[in-house]
Order: C-alpha cells, then sequence, then structure tokens
C-alpha cells in the first residue's frame, strides 16, 4: 500500500510542487520571465517609434542619409556597411555563447571558458561599434537650418546633388553674440554651446553662392526622396529659419524630425546598455568557470541562464536593425 | 539534454549539437546578406505598396521575424523545451505585440490625417 502511494500524489498533483511540471528549473524560468516582460518593453519602445514614423510618414529621415559612415573611410557614402558588420559580430557572439553551453553540458570546463571569452570579446567590439555610431550621430557633417516650425533644412549643391557643408559658404559676419555663463550672464543664468555659425552668417553665405539649393523634410511620394527645391524657392525659404543646428541633441538635430534623433538615442541606448550589462554579468560568470564554481557544483546551467539572455539582446538587435535601418 | 538536431522541418539533419549551431549561423548570415544586399540595391520592382507598405519592406520585417524564429528556437534552444514552456513563452508575445502595433499605427495614421487635412498649419 504504502509502495503505490508517491507514485499517485505525483500523477494527481503535477503542479503541488516537489517536481519541476514545465521541465526548466527556477533559475531558467525566472530568466524567461524576465525575457518576456523585457521583449514587451522593447516592443512598446519601438511600436512608439513606428507610431511617430507613421505619424510623419511623409517627412520621416531617411536612414541611408543618415548612417552612412565607415571607419577609415572619410567622404565616402556607404549606408548599411557598418551596421551589417555589427549585426554579424552579435550574432557571431551569440554562436559562441551557444557554444559555452554545448561545452558546459558535456562539462568541458576549458572549452566553456574559451568561449566564455570570445563572447565577451564579440560585445565588447559591439558596445564599442556602437559608440562610434553615437559619436558620428551627434556630431554630425553638413549641419542645417531650422525652421520655427521645427522643420529641418538642409543644403545641397545643384551640379552634383550631394550635401554641402555649413562651414563651405557661411559668410563671415563679425560682432557674433558670445555664449552666456552664469558668471557673466544677467540673472546668472547659463545657455547651451553656441553654434559655430549665426543664421545671418549661413544666409549671407547661401545668397552669395548661386549653386546652393535647400532640401527640405518632405519626401516625394513619387521617387521616395527628400524634395529639393529650386533656386527662387530655396532664396524664399531660407528667410524662415530660426536656428543653425549642427549635429543632434535631444532637442534639436540636423537630420530631421525632432523625435528621431530622440528614438535613436533611446532604442538603441537601452539597447547598448543591455549589451553592456550582459558584458559584466557574461564576465562574472567567465570568473566563476575559471574558478571551477561550476565544476564543483556539478552542473553549467548558470552558463545557459545568462546564454538565454545574451541570445535575447542579439534578437533585439535583429529587430533595431530592421526598423531603424532597413525599412 | 536531449536535443532536436533536425532544423527546417527535419530538411536538415546535424549529426551535433555543435554543428547544428554552424549550420543555422550559416542560414542566419545568408539571411542578414539578403536584407542588405536589398538595403543597398533596392530593386525598383520592390518598391511598390502592397497592403499599404513597401514590397521590400515586407521582405525585411518577414526575413527579420525569421531570424528571431531561429535565434529563439536553436540559440536560446526553445526547440528542446516541453511544449508547455515554450507556449507560455511565446503566446504572450504572439498576441500582445500585434495587437500593441495594430492600435498604435492605426492611431497614427489617423492623427497623420488630421494633420494633412486639418485647418492647423503644421509648417511654418
Amino acid at each position: 500500500m504504502e509502495a503505490t502511494t508517491p507514485d499517485l500524489v505525483e500523477n494527481e498533483n503535477v503542479w503541488g510542487g516537489g517536481n519541476k511540471p514545465l521541465n526548466a528549473s527556477y533559475g531558467k524560468m525566472m530568466m524567461w520571465f524576465f525575457i518576456v516582460s523585457d521583449a514587451l518593453t522593447f516592443s512598446g519602445f519601438l511600436v512608439a517609434y513606428g507610431f511617430s514614423r507613421f505619424k510623419n510618414i511623409d517627412s520621416w529621415p531617411i536612414a541611408d542619409e543618415v548612417f552612412y559612415h565607415f571607419p577609415f573611410l572619410h567622404g565616402i557614402d556607404a549606408p548599411m556597411y557598418y551596421v551589417a558588420l555589427m549585426t554579424f559580430i552579435l550574432i557571431f557572439s551569440s554562436v559562441t555563447m551557444v557554444l559555452a553551453v554545448d561545452a558546459g553540458h558535456h562539462m568541458n570546463k576549458k572549452k566553456v571558458a574559451v568561449y566564455m571569452l570570445l563572447t565577451i570579446v564579440g560585445g565588447a567590439i559591439f558596445v564599442g561599434s556602437q559608440a562610434w555610431e553615437w559619436k558620428n550621430f551627434i556630431q554630425g557633417e553638413y549641419g542645417a537650418l531650422e525652421t520655427r516650425g521645427g522643420q529641418i533644412l538642409q543644403f545641397v549643391s545643384a551640379d552634383s546633388g550631394k550635401r554641402v557643408a555649413l562651414e563651405s559658404f557661411a559668410a563671415d559676419i563679425p560682432g557674433d553674440r558670445i555664449q552666456q555663463t552664469s558668471d557673466s550672464g544677467i540673472w546668472f543664468s547659463s545657455e547651451s554651446s553656441l553654434p559655430n555659425y549665426s543664421v545671418a552668417e549661413i544666409q549671407a553665405g547661401f545668397l552669395a553662392d548661386p549653386n546652393l539649393r535647400i532640401k527640405t523634410e518632405m519626401i516625394d511620394a513619387q521617387t521616395g526622396h527628400k524634395i529639393v527645391l529650386d533656386r527662387a524657392a530655396s532664396e524664399v525659404k531660407i528667410t524662415e529659419a530660426m536656428h543653425v543646428v549642427e549635429g543632434a541633441n535631444l532637442i534639436h538635430n540636423e537630420y530631421g524630425n525632432r523625435l528621431f534623433a530622440d528614438f535613436f538615442f533611446f532604442i538603441t541606448g537601452f539597447h547598448g546598455f543591455h549589451v553592456l550589462s550582459g558584458v559584466v554579468i557574461n564576465v562574472i560568470i567567465f570568473f566563476n568557470v575559471l574558478l571551477g564554481t561550476y565544476e564543483r557544483r556539478g552542473h553549467y546551467e548558470m552558463v545557459e541562464k545568462v546564454g538565454l539572455y545574451w541570445h535575447f539582446v542579439d534578437l533585439v538587435w535583429v529587430f533595431v536593425f530592421t526598423f531603424f535601418y532597413l525599412v | 539534454m536531449a536535443h532536436k538536431l533536425s532544423i527546417f522541418r527535419g530538411l536538415l539533419t546535424f549529426k551535433s549539437n555543435q554543428q547544428k549551431i554552424w549550420g543555422v549561423l550559416i542560414f542566419l548570415s545568408i539571411v542578414t546578406a539578403i536584407e542588405v544586399a536589398l538595403g543597398i540595391i533596392k530593386p525598383a520592382i520592390l518598391l511598390t505598396p502592397i497592403f499599404g507598405m513597401k514590397g521590400l519592406n515586407w521582405i525585411f520585417i518577414i526575413l527579420t521575424l525569421v531570424k528571431a524564429y531561429y535565434i529563439a528556437w536553436d540559440f536560446m534552444h526553445l526547440r528542446d523545451e516541453k511544449r508547455s514552456l515554450t507556449s507560455s513563452i511565446v503566446l504572450p508575445l504572439l498576441i500582445l505585440i500585434p495587437y500593441l502595433i495594430f492600435i498604435l499605427l492605426v492611431e497614427a495614421d489617423y492623427i497623420y490625417n488630421v494633420m494633412l487635412d486639418g485647418f492647423v498649419s503644421w509648417n511654418f
């Protein structure tokens, strides 16, 4: 009688405790809980980005015109290549992570350590690449004007159709405003750093060079390109300018809609923060592997759990890549 | 732990888990390479709208979902987990995310039309 009782209890009470109904340990379940909720957070961000984009569907910046830098290739238009490289780096570090998990199943301490190290290196390269991407984005290259309504006016050459930098045509008008600092300003208030040129300098320089045209934010529905005004319309449009914008911050950016830079900073920043924390966690696990913690514990499930997190970061990047750079 | 070593519904079976990992890497790399190539070339034939969006963008989104599937199923080894665990992870996401996309994008499109046809000028 007593011999059959445990069987009965187990069959009647799958969820009653003492066994693993989903065949996953507590730690692994919690990692999946976290991943599902984090996935919803990222979807919230990306869908909010989609909302702003659909709301401004006829004037949203075109990714190829914003992200075209590649290391050591100055002045060469190379859209997509850099971010494609970053994607490969992250996918590859995902692979070394699976290999580490697989080596863990075989209790092969040396292999786990080597693959974990490769994963950390891949993650570090990715974070570094993202920092470089941010640097280019913040610095900008050409500069633009902004109207009272927040529209960005960029400058192109009528001959080549290429963007023209502000510094190449801005007039030099002496007697510029100096930056207000808190020790010399009225009411001891300070202000953010001033752009290199005043609106009047850009306007004078523009009128002096008949080869310049204004490129607006609006997209031509037929060709998919931004609309470039003719000379007469450009000369009217430039009088509406209010600010000079160089590069990007959370308030102004030279690429187009203000929300574009906000979403770029927020979504890639949040993802970059995930990669950074992933690298930190991987380093901790790496040292635990070296110390033999999991060897003594008898299993490498911890490597598997951080692996889940690491793949999730890769998974999110696949979507960020699509919605920021491809679509 | 038992690994299921077939991908593409059994079309391709690997000898070991390690081989499967490399196989999936090659597949993901090919998909990414196709995406990048299409993003650079932008074939004119794919720029016509289908269901309100460019054909090219539909291709990008479908390829992204394909990549997401293989990352979750093979790298995060959901393929090897119990069906109940897989479902409880994937179903909430499959229900909630399309719903969120649907309501927000429809709303955004509405706002776009209000700004386009309304009496207020947004470009001053």
